[in-house]
């Protein structure tokens, strides 16, 4: 018990319990469940629009071809592999400090979802560089990079199962996540450090895209229909990891047996 | 449609067919995975929850 709540309830005892009941795994499985079609929707439009436009309206480029369509999935899958691995990280972070269940079910479940993500955005730019470098792998910096990514995102998961004690197996995850978060702007850097084959970024969401409207438009809504369907599948899986903790509960018991 | 002449033009993708539709073929390969894996995730757990509250109603 600290300081603060020994003494009459202040408004430092009111934020804090404000602030961990913002955090409890009930409310989170309340919430969530009108959360759900706002993601998953958007999400599916999205991510169809997305590819539709790009596999079968976007122009072809004047040096790829039609390969160039591979641009639509593997820039938004790498985005996202390397964004969720973040949120994974601070998630962590914020389990080792503040002790938040939520956070900790967070990050355990970003790791399936942002590896499935790093698997996609190697296979699909190992087809790309086929055709388009002659080889299906270079260990050039940003390649090599994010295959340790991949390595990461599989260990971080190995280490989890591998560990009995719920509460152990967060925070030794936590901190393996955010060892390897130094990977991440290697990453970013790595094609303006070092003499890479793999091209400079061509689409950032900073600056304007070397590239016309029609290209690079389909590109930002797959990424933002990713975005979404991560959220939404992390939210499913936390939710369901809510149910395996929580059972016991006699609030959780009520709401299963409403369905 | 769109870009491409004929269904057979689609298909071929100017010689670069195969990139193209196997790199297509794993994004929903990943889509479908992480949908099902959400899904039977949720099933599991809640089978699970199901059976104990029916243990503790039939314990009384």
């Amino acid at each position: 018990m600290s300081l603060s709540e020994t003494s009459a309830p202040g408004w430092k005892a009111r934020f804090k319990r404000w602030f961990h009941s913002w955090a409890s795994p009930k409310w989170f499985y309340e919430k969530s469940a009108r959360w759900l079609p706002w993601l998953s929707i958007p999400a599916v439009l999205l991510i169809l629009s997305g590819l539709v436009w790009g596999l079968f309206f976007a122009p072809q480029d004047y040096q790829q071809g039609n390969s160039f369509r591979i641009f639509y999935l593997h820039v938004p899958a790498a985005f996202l592999s390397q964004s969720i691995f973040m949120m994974m990280a601070i998630a962590g972070a914020i389990n080792l400090i503040w002790r938040i269940k939520l956070a900790d079910m967070a990050a355990k479940h970003c790791a399936p979802i942002g590896a499935s993500f790093a698997i996609l955005a190697l296979a699909t730019g190992a087809i790309w560089g086929k055709p388009t470098w002659g080889a299906w792998w270079v260990w050039d910096a940003r390649l090599t990079a994010m295959l340790i990514l991949l390595f990461l995102y599989l260990g971080v998961i190995a280490l989890y199962s591998a560990i009995d004690n719920r509460e152990t197996a967060g925070r030794s995850t936590a901190i393996l996540s955010l060892v390897g978060l130094v990977n991440i702007p290697i990453i970013k850097y790595s094609v303006d450090w070092w003499n890479t084959l793999h091209q400079p970024a061509t689409f950032t969401l900073t600056e304007k895209p070397a590239m016309p409207f029609e290209m690079w438009f389909p590109a930002l809504l797959v990424v933002l229909g990713f975005y979404l369907f991560f959220t939404w599948m992390l939210f499913k899986r936390m939710r369901a990891e809510v149910v395996e903790r929580e059972f016991k509960a006699k609030w959780l018991q009520k709401e299963l047996t409403q369905k | 449609m769109g870009q491409f002449e004929s269904i057979q033009a689609l298909i071929d993708m100017g010689g670069h067919g195969l990139y193209v539709w196997l790199s297509y073929g794993i994004g929903l390969a990943v889509i479908a995975f992480n949908v099902v894996s959400a899904n039977s995730a949720n099933k599991k757990a809640e089978e699970r929850a199901k059976k104990y509250i029916r243990r503790q109603e039939l314990e009384g």
